[in-house]
Protein backbone atom coordinates (compact mmCIF):
# COMPACT_ATOMS: atom_id res chain seq x y z
CA UNK A 1 0.00 0.00 0.00
CA UNK A 2 2.81 2.49 1.32
CA UNK A 3 4.92 1.32 -2.04
CA UNK A 4 2.21 2.90 -4.14
CA UNK A 5 0.85 5.87 -2.29
CA UNK A 6 4.10 7.31 -1.60
CA UNK A 7 5.35 7.98 -5.30
CA UNK A 8 1.94 10.02 -5.87
CA UNK A 9 2.98 12.22 -2.44
CA UNK A 10 6.51 12.37 -3.71
CA UNK A 11 6.27 13.28 -6.55
CA UNK A 12 3.13 15.95 -5.91
CA UNK A 13 5.88 17.43 -3.45
CA UNK A 14 8.81 17.76 -5.31
CA UNK A 15 7.36 18.09 -8.94
CA UNK A 16 6.49 21.59 -8.39
CA UNK A 17 9.76 22.33 -5.80
CA UNK A 18 12.34 20.41 -7.96
CA UNK A 19 10.76 19.85 -11.62
CA UNK A 20 11.01 16.13 -9.97
CA UNK A 21 11.55 13.25 -12.51
CA UNK A 22 11.12 10.63 -10.43
CA UNK A 23 14.03 8.98 -10.95
CA UNK A 24 13.98 7.28 -7.85
CA UNK A 25 17.56 7.43 -6.43
CA UNK A 26 17.52 11.36 -5.35
CA UNK A 27 20.40 13.21 -5.08
CA UNK A 28 19.24 16.96 -4.68
CA UNK A 29 21.00 17.33 -1.36
CA UNK A 30 24.78 16.92 -2.90
CA UNK A 31 23.29 18.73 -6.08
CA UNK A 32 22.71 22.36 -4.38
CA UNK A 33 19.05 21.54 -4.37
CA UNK A 34 18.71 21.54 -7.79
CA UNK A 35 17.64 18.58 -10.07
CA UNK A 36 20.19 16.85 -12.04
CA UNK A 37 17.47 14.78 -14.21
CA UNK A 38 16.06 18.33 -15.54
CA UNK A 39 19.46 18.97 -17.33
CA UNK A 40 18.78 18.05 -21.05
CA UNK A 41 21.24 15.47 -21.26
CA UNK A 42 20.48 14.24 -17.27
CA UNK A 43 24.20 14.46 -16.50
CA UNK A 44 24.28 13.69 -12.92
CA UNK A 45 28.63 14.68 -12.81
CA UNK A 46 28.89 18.21 -13.90
CA UNK A 47 28.00 20.71 -16.20
CA UNK A 48 29.19 19.63 -20.13
CA UNK A 49 31.29 21.80 -22.17
CA UNK A 50 28.63 23.49 -23.84
CA UNK A 51 27.58 26.14 -20.76
CA UNK A 52 27.23 29.39 -22.95
CA UNK A 53 28.74 32.53 -22.08
CA UNK A 54 25.54 33.55 -19.89
CA UNK A 55 25.62 30.38 -17.96
CA UNK A 56 22.77 29.10 -19.51
CA UNK A 57 22.09 25.60 -21.23
CA UNK A 58 23.65 24.75 -24.71
CA UNK A 59 20.05 22.73 -25.22
CA UNK A 60 17.51 25.17 -23.86
CA UNK A 61 19.77 28.69 -24.36
CA UNK A 62 16.71 30.40 -22.30
CA UNK A 63 17.07 28.28 -19.17
CA UNK A 64 19.81 28.71 -16.75
CA UNK A 65 22.42 25.38 -16.72
CA UNK A 66 21.28 23.40 -13.75
CA UNK A 67 24.85 23.23 -13.30
CA UNK A 68 25.51 26.14 -12.81
CA UNK A 69 22.93 26.61 -10.53
CA UNK A 70 24.00 23.34 -8.95
CA UNK A 71 27.09 24.89 -8.10
CA UNK A 72 25.72 28.77 -6.93
CA UNK A 73 23.38 26.97 -4.36
CA UNK A 74 25.86 24.77 -2.68
CA UNK A 75 28.03 27.67 -2.68
CA UNK A 76 25.92 30.13 -1.16
CA UNK A 77 23.09 28.04 0.04
CA UNK A 78 22.96 27.08 4.78
CA UNK A 79 23.08 23.61 3.10
CA UNK A 80 24.35 21.45 5.54
CA UNK A 81 28.73 21.02 5.51
CA UNK A 82 28.20 17.10 4.57
CA UNK A 83 26.05 17.72 2.41
CA UNK A 84 28.38 20.97 0.46
CA UNK A 85 30.91 18.06 0.75
CA UNK A 86 28.82 15.79 -1.64
CA UNK A 87 29.06 17.73 -4.00
CA UNK A 88 32.30 16.38 -6.22
CA UNK A 89 31.59 13.11 -5.60
CA UNK A 90 30.64 10.66 -8.23
CA UNK A 91 27.54 9.88 -8.56
CA UNK A 92 26.90 6.33 -10.00
CA UNK A 93 24.99 5.75 -13.11
CA UNK A 94 20.87 5.97 -12.97
CA UNK A 95 19.37 2.06 -12.59
CA UNK A 96 16.87 2.59 -14.76
CA UNK A 97 14.58 -0.08 -12.93
CA UNK A 98 13.94 2.87 -10.00
CA UNK A 99 12.17 5.08 -12.23
CA UNK A 100 9.21 5.98 -10.79
CA UNK A 101 9.12 4.46 -7.18
CA UNK A 102 9.83 6.58 -4.46
CA UNK A 103 12.97 7.75 -3.73
CA UNK A 104 12.04 8.01 -0.09
CA UNK A 105 11.34 4.03 0.28
CA UNK A 106 14.87 3.45 -1.70
CA UNK A 107 16.57 5.75 0.52
CA UNK A 108 15.12 4.19 4.08
CA UNK A 109 15.90 0.39 2.80
CA UNK A 110 19.48 1.90 0.63
CA UNK A 111 18.02 0.25 -2.38
CA UNK A 112 19.67 3.68 -4.17
CA UNK A 113 22.93 2.79 -3.38
CA UNK A 114 22.75 -0.51 -5.26
CA UNK A 115 25.61 -0.21 -8.10
CA UNK A 116 26.73 -2.86 -10.57
CA UNK A 117 29.22 -5.05 -8.87
CA UNK A 118 31.74 -3.74 -10.99
CA UNK A 119 31.09 0.46 -10.19
CA UNK A 120 33.54 0.42 -7.05
CA UNK A 121 36.34 -1.64 -8.18
CA UNK A 122 39.38 -0.24 -7.02
CA UNK A 123 37.01 3.05 -6.11
CA UNK A 124 39.74 5.90 -5.72
CA UNK B 1 52.34 0.43 -26.97
CA UNK B 2 50.79 3.63 -27.36
CA UNK B 3 53.18 6.38 -28.34
CA UNK B 4 50.80 9.21 -26.77
CA UNK B 5 51.03 7.05 -23.79
CA UNK B 6 54.64 6.58 -23.90
CA UNK B 7 55.85 10.08 -24.63
CA UNK B 8 52.82 11.40 -21.68
CA UNK B 9 54.01 8.88 -19.01
CA UNK B 10 57.49 8.06 -19.97
CA UNK B 11 59.35 11.27 -20.94
CA UNK B 12 58.75 15.38 -20.86
CA UNK B 13 58.56 15.19 -24.76
CA UNK B 14 55.76 17.91 -25.83
CA UNK B 15 52.84 16.33 -27.63
CA UNK B 16 50.43 17.37 -30.58
CA UNK B 17 47.38 15.47 -31.44
CA UNK B 18 45.11 16.80 -33.96
CA UNK B 19 41.41 15.32 -35.22
CA UNK B 20 40.79 12.91 -38.50
CA UNK B 21 38.89 13.98 -40.59
CA UNK B 22 35.11 12.82 -40.75
CA UNK B 23 34.85 9.94 -43.39
CA UNK B 24 31.67 10.36 -45.35
CA UNK B 25 32.60 7.92 -48.17
CA UNK B 26 35.63 8.39 -50.44
CA UNK B 27 36.82 4.76 -49.07
CA UNK B 28 40.30 3.87 -47.71
CA UNK B 29 42.21 5.77 -50.12
CA UNK B 30 40.68 9.04 -48.41
CA UNK B 31 41.85 7.62 -45.11
CA UNK B 32 45.46 6.74 -46.77
CA UNK B 33 45.55 10.24 -47.98
CA UNK B 34 44.44 11.91 -44.62
CA UNK B 35 46.93 9.65 -42.58
CA UNK B 36 49.70 10.67 -44.84
CA UNK B 37 49.16 13.95 -44.35
CA UNK B 38 48.91 14.47 -40.70
CA UNK B 39 51.29 11.72 -39.65
CA UNK B 40 54.45 13.80 -39.61
CA UNK B 41 53.64 16.42 -37.23
CA UNK B 42 51.06 14.42 -34.87
CA UNK B 43 51.68 11.36 -32.12
CA UNK B 44 48.12 10.34 -32.17
CA UNK B 45 44.94 11.56 -33.45
CA UNK B 46 41.33 11.55 -32.68
CA UNK B 47 38.75 9.42 -34.10
CA UNK B 48 35.57 11.44 -33.45
CA UNK B 49 32.59 9.74 -32.66
CA UNK B 50 29.54 11.80 -34.64
CA UNK B 51 30.85 15.00 -34.02
CA UNK B 52 28.45 17.83 -33.43
CA UNK B 53 25.84 15.62 -33.82
CA UNK B 54 26.29 14.25 -37.48
CA UNK B 55 26.52 11.06 -38.11
CA UNK B 56 29.56 10.08 -39.91
CA UNK B 57 31.88 6.56 -40.67
CA UNK B 58 31.43 5.40 -36.31
CA UNK B 59 34.47 5.75 -34.20
CA UNK B 60 35.76 2.77 -33.85
CA UNK B 61 36.01 1.78 -37.59
CA UNK B 62 37.40 4.89 -37.82
CA UNK B 63 40.07 4.61 -35.23
CA UNK B 64 40.88 1.00 -36.88
CA UNK B 65 41.56 2.22 -40.39
CA UNK B 66 43.76 4.67 -39.16
CA UNK B 67 45.85 2.58 -37.13
CA UNK B 68 45.81 0.04 -40.09
CA UNK B 69 47.55 3.49 -42.23
CA UNK B 70 50.21 3.72 -39.68
CA UNK B 71 48.19 6.70 -37.49
CA UNK B 72 47.98 6.00 -34.13
CA UNK B 73 44.26 6.80 -32.89
CA UNK B 74 42.74 8.51 -29.73
CA UNK B 75 39.06 6.81 -30.15
CA UNK B 76 36.62 8.91 -28.94
CA UNK B 77 33.14 7.72 -27.20
CA UNK B 78 30.42 10.03 -26.39
CA UNK B 79 27.63 9.28 -24.02
CA UNK B 80 24.56 10.85 -26.87
CA UNK B 81 24.28 8.08 -29.21
CA UNK B 82 25.03 4.73 -26.63
CA UNK B 83 24.20 3.43 -23.52
CA UNK B 84 26.47 1.81 -21.41
CA UNK B 85 26.19 -1.72 -23.36
CA UNK B 86 27.15 0.10 -26.33
CA UNK B 87 29.99 1.94 -24.84
CA UNK B 88 31.36 -1.31 -23.40
CA UNK B 89 31.21 -3.09 -26.45
CA UNK B 90 33.12 0.28 -28.47
CA UNK B 91 35.97 -0.64 -26.29
CA UNK B 92 36.31 -4.06 -26.33
CA UNK B 93 36.00 -3.88 -29.73
CA UNK B 94 38.91 -1.11 -30.01
CA UNK B 95 41.10 -3.60 -27.70
CA UNK B 96 40.49 -6.19 -30.08
CA UNK B 97 41.94 -4.26 -32.79
CA UNK B 98 45.12 -2.72 -30.27
CA UNK B 99 43.41 0.16 -29.75
CA UNK B 100 44.17 1.65 -26.53
CA UNK B 101 43.69 5.31 -26.10
CA UNK B 102 40.17 5.94 -25.35
CA UNK B 103 38.61 9.36 -24.85
CA UNK B 104 35.25 9.74 -23.15
CA UNK B 105 32.92 12.58 -23.22
CA UNK B 106 29.86 13.90 -23.15
CA UNK B 107 28.67 14.90 -26.59
CA UNK B 108 26.77 18.01 -28.54
CA UNK B 109 23.17 17.40 -28.21
CA UNK B 110 20.89 15.86 -31.32
CA UNK B 111 19.62 19.69 -31.81
CA UNK B 112 23.27 20.73 -32.57
CA UNK B 113 23.24 18.30 -35.69
CA UNK B 114 21.34 17.52 -38.57
CA UNK B 115 19.08 14.81 -37.09
CA UNK B 116 17.57 17.41 -34.13
CA UNK B 117 14.92 14.88 -33.63
CA UNK B 118 16.62 11.73 -32.64
CA UNK B 119 16.26 10.70 -29.59
CA UNK B 120 19.27 11.56 -26.72
CA UNK B 121 20.52 8.72 -24.73
CA UNK B 122 23.31 9.87 -22.38
CA UNK B 123 22.34 6.90 -20.65
CA UNK B 124 25.58 7.54 -18.60
CA UNK B 125 27.52 11.04 -17.84
CA UNK B 126 31.18 11.63 -19.26
CA UNK B 127 32.77 11.03 -15.50
CA UNK B 128 30.90 7.78 -15.03
CA UNK B 129 31.69 6.55 -18.92
CA UNK B 130 35.29 7.41 -17.50
CA UNK B 131 35.02 4.98 -14.58
CA UNK B 132 33.64 2.04 -16.85
CA UNK B 133 36.57 2.36 -18.51
CA UNK B 134 38.84 2.53 -15.68
CA UNK B 135 36.90 -0.50 -14.68
CA UNK B 136 37.59 -2.34 -17.48
CA UNK B 137 40.96 -2.55 -17.15
CA UNK B 138 40.99 -4.46 -13.92
CA UNK B 139 39.23 -7.36 -16.24
CA UNK B 140 35.60 -6.98 -16.03
CA UNK B 141 33.04 -4.88 -17.22
CA UNK B 142 30.86 -2.96 -15.28
CA UNK B 143 28.83 -5.56 -14.49
CA UNK B 144 32.04 -7.60 -12.88
CA UNK B 145 31.39 -10.20 -15.35
CA UNK B 146 35.18 -11.07 -16.05
CA UNK B 147 37.54 -9.67 -19.06
CA UNK B 148 40.55 -11.91 -19.63
CA UNK B 149 42.57 -10.66 -20.34
CA UNK B 150 41.48 -7.02 -18.93
CA UNK B 151 42.35 -4.23 -21.61
CA UNK B 152 45.36 -2.20 -21.24
CA UNK B 153 43.42 1.09 -21.89
CA UNK B 154 45.02 4.52 -21.61
CA UNK B 155 42.20 6.87 -20.45
CA UNK B 156 41.55 10.37 -21.61
CA UNK B 157 38.64 13.17 -21.48
CA UNK B 158 37.66 16.50 -22.26
CA UNK B 159 37.04 19.52 -20.60
CA UNK B 160 35.86 22.82 -20.98
CA UNK B 161 38.82 25.47 -18.77
CA UNK B 162 36.61 28.63 -19.89
CA UNK B 163 32.96 28.17 -19.51
CA UNK B 164 30.63 28.32 -16.78
CA UNK B 165 30.76 27.63 -13.96
CA UNK B 166 34.34 28.90 -14.07
CA UNK B 167 35.46 28.21 -10.64
CA UNK B 168 33.94 24.23 -10.79
CA UNK B 169 35.71 23.60 -14.18
CA UNK B 170 38.89 22.67 -11.98
CA UNK B 171 36.78 20.80 -9.41
CA UNK B 172 34.99 18.50 -12.99
CA UNK B 173 38.95 18.28 -14.04
CA UNK B 174 39.60 16.52 -10.86
CA UNK B 175 36.57 14.47 -10.68
CA UNK B 176 37.49 12.79 -14.08
CA UNK B 177 41.41 12.26 -13.30
CA UNK B 178 39.97 10.25 -9.96
CA UNK B 179 37.40 8.23 -12.24
CA UNK B 180 40.72 7.10 -14.50
CA UNK B 181 41.36 10.12 -16.43
CA UNK B 182 45.00 10.42 -17.22
CA UNK B 183 45.51 13.09 -19.99
CA UNK B 184 42.61 16.15 -21.04
CA UNK B 185 41.90 17.41 -24.51
CA UNK B 186 40.75 20.90 -23.66
CA UNK B 187 38.02 22.36 -25.87
CA UNK B 188 39.25 25.41 -27.76
CA UNK B 189 39.75 28.25 -25.61
CA UNK B 190 40.69 32.12 -26.50
CA UNK B 191 40.59 33.31 -22.93
CA UNK B 192 43.80 32.70 -22.45
CA UNK B 193 43.64 33.85 -18.55
CA UNK B 194 41.19 31.26 -17.99
CA UNK B 195 42.81 28.90 -19.55
CA UNK B 196 45.67 29.75 -17.01
CA UNK B 197 43.90 29.73 -14.16
CA UNK B 198 42.42 26.42 -15.34
CA UNK B 199 45.85 24.61 -15.73
CA UNK B 200 47.48 26.24 -12.57
CA UNK B 201 44.44 25.18 -9.95
CA UNK B 202 44.35 20.96 -12.06
CA UNK B 203 48.08 20.60 -11.90
CA UNK B 204 47.84 21.77 -8.35
CA UNK B 205 45.93 18.98 -7.24
CA UNK B 206 47.26 16.56 -9.68
CA UNK B 207 50.33 17.02 -10.94
CA UNK B 208 50.44 14.05 -13.01
CA UNK B 209 46.91 15.43 -15.19
CA UNK B 210 48.22 16.04 -18.72
CA UNK B 211 46.96 18.59 -19.90
CA UNK B 212 46.46 19.25 -24.02
CA UNK B 213 44.69 22.44 -24.76
CA UNK B 214 43.52 23.01 -27.68
CA UNK B 215 44.03 25.53 -30.73
CA UNK B 216 42.55 26.62 -34.20
CA UNK B 217 43.64 27.21 -37.63
CA UNK B 218 41.40 28.88 -39.50
CA UNK B 219 41.02 31.15 -42.36
CA UNK B 220 39.64 34.81 -41.11
CA UNK B 221 37.39 36.69 -38.51
CA UNK B 222 34.47 34.80 -39.96
CA UNK B 223 35.79 31.49 -38.55
CA UNK B 224 36.09 32.55 -35.30
CA UNK B 225 32.70 34.89 -35.50
CA UNK B 226 30.90 32.13 -36.42
CA UNK B 227 32.45 29.77 -33.37
CA UNK B 228 31.47 32.59 -31.25
CA UNK B 229 27.67 32.83 -32.42
CA UNK B 230 27.38 29.31 -32.87
CA UNK B 231 29.06 26.91 -30.82
CA UNK B 232 27.80 26.98 -27.09
CA UNK B 233 30.70 27.08 -24.59
CA UNK B 234 33.19 29.02 -26.84
CA UNK B 235 33.55 32.66 -26.46
CA UNK B 236 35.50 35.18 -28.31
CA UNK B 237 36.32 37.94 -26.47
CA UNK B 238 35.47 41.51 -28.51
CA UNK B 239 38.97 42.62 -28.44
CA UNK B 240 40.15 39.68 -29.73
CA UNK B 241 37.65 39.55 -32.61
CA UNK B 242 37.79 43.12 -33.36
CA UNK B 243 42.05 42.75 -33.53
CA UNK B 244 41.37 40.37 -36.25
CA UNK B 245 38.18 42.03 -37.99
CA UNK B 246 40.64 44.99 -38.67
CA UNK B 247 43.96 43.68 -39.76
CA UNK B 248 44.72 44.66 -42.87
CA UNK B 249 45.21 41.32 -43.78
CA UNK B 250 42.66 39.27 -41.09
CA UNK B 251 44.14 35.99 -42.37
CA UNK B 252 47.79 37.01 -41.46
CA UNK B 253 46.46 38.26 -38.03
CA UNK B 254 44.33 35.12 -37.26
CA UNK B 255 47.49 33.20 -37.57
CA UNK B 256 49.55 35.39 -35.47
CA UNK B 257 46.51 35.02 -32.95
CA UNK B 258 46.54 31.02 -32.77
CA UNK B 259 50.38 30.92 -32.30
CA UNK B 260 50.14 33.68 -29.76
CA UNK B 261 47.68 31.48 -27.71
CA UNK B 262 50.02 28.23 -28.66
CA UNK B 263 52.99 29.59 -27.06
CA UNK B 264 51.64 30.87 -23.99
CA UNK B 265 49.18 27.62 -23.85
CA UNK B 266 52.64 25.65 -23.48
CA UNK B 267 53.73 27.64 -20.70
CA UNK B 268 51.07 26.59 -18.23
CA UNK B 269 51.46 24.38 -15.56
CA UNK B 270 50.32 21.06 -16.31
CA UNK B 271 50.26 20.94 -19.92
CA UNK B 272 51.78 18.82 -21.75
CA UNK B 273 51.42 19.77 -25.46
CA UNK B 274 48.65 20.89 -28.15
CA UNK B 275 45.68 19.79 -29.61
CA UNK B 276 45.80 21.54 -33.10
CA UNK B 277 41.89 21.76 -35.23
CA UNK B 278 42.68 22.63 -38.88
CA UNK B 279 40.04 24.07 -40.62
CA UNK B 280 42.37 25.08 -43.33
CA UNK B 281 43.81 21.90 -44.52
CA UNK B 282 46.39 23.81 -46.50
CA UNK B 283 50.29 24.35 -45.80
CA UNK B 284 49.28 26.78 -42.68
CA UNK B 285 49.62 23.23 -40.56
CA UNK B 286 53.14 23.10 -41.83
CA UNK B 287 54.03 26.82 -41.23
CA UNK B 288 52.31 27.04 -37.87
CA UNK B 289 54.22 24.16 -36.57
CA UNK B 290 57.65 25.40 -37.77
CA UNK B 291 56.87 28.30 -36.14
CA UNK B 292 56.45 26.50 -33.06
CA UNK B 293 59.61 25.31 -33.37
CA UNK B 294 58.78 21.56 -34.96
CA UNK B 295 60.00 19.08 -37.15
CA UNK B 296 58.17 16.72 -39.25
CA UNK B 297 58.73 13.33 -38.32
CA UNK B 298 60.33 11.37 -41.29
CA UNK B 299 57.99 8.50 -42.30
CA UNK B 300 59.29 4.85 -42.86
Amino acid sequence: MLKKLLPFVEHAVKKPVWDCRMCGQCVLHSTGMTCPMTCPKTLRNGPCGGVRENGNCEVKPEMQCIWVKAYDRTVSLPLPKVWKEHYNELRPPVDMRLQGTSSWINLVTKRDQQTPAGWSVGDN
Amino acid sequence: MSILREKLENTTEQVFTAEFPSIDGGGMNSVIRDAARLAPWFDAVNATDNPAAHAHTSNTTTAIAMQMHGLEAIMQIVCRDKNRLAIQSDMMGAALHGITNISLLTGDDVTAGDEPEARRVFDVDSAQAINIARIMTTGQYLSGRKINPAPDFYIGAVENAAAPPFDYRIQRALKKHRAGARFLQLQICYHPDRLEAFCKGVAEVAPDLKLIPTVVLMKGAKGLSFMNDKVPGIDVPVDTLKRVQSASDPSVEVNKLTLELAQHALTLPGVRGLHITDFRHDDTLAIFMNDLGRTPKRQG
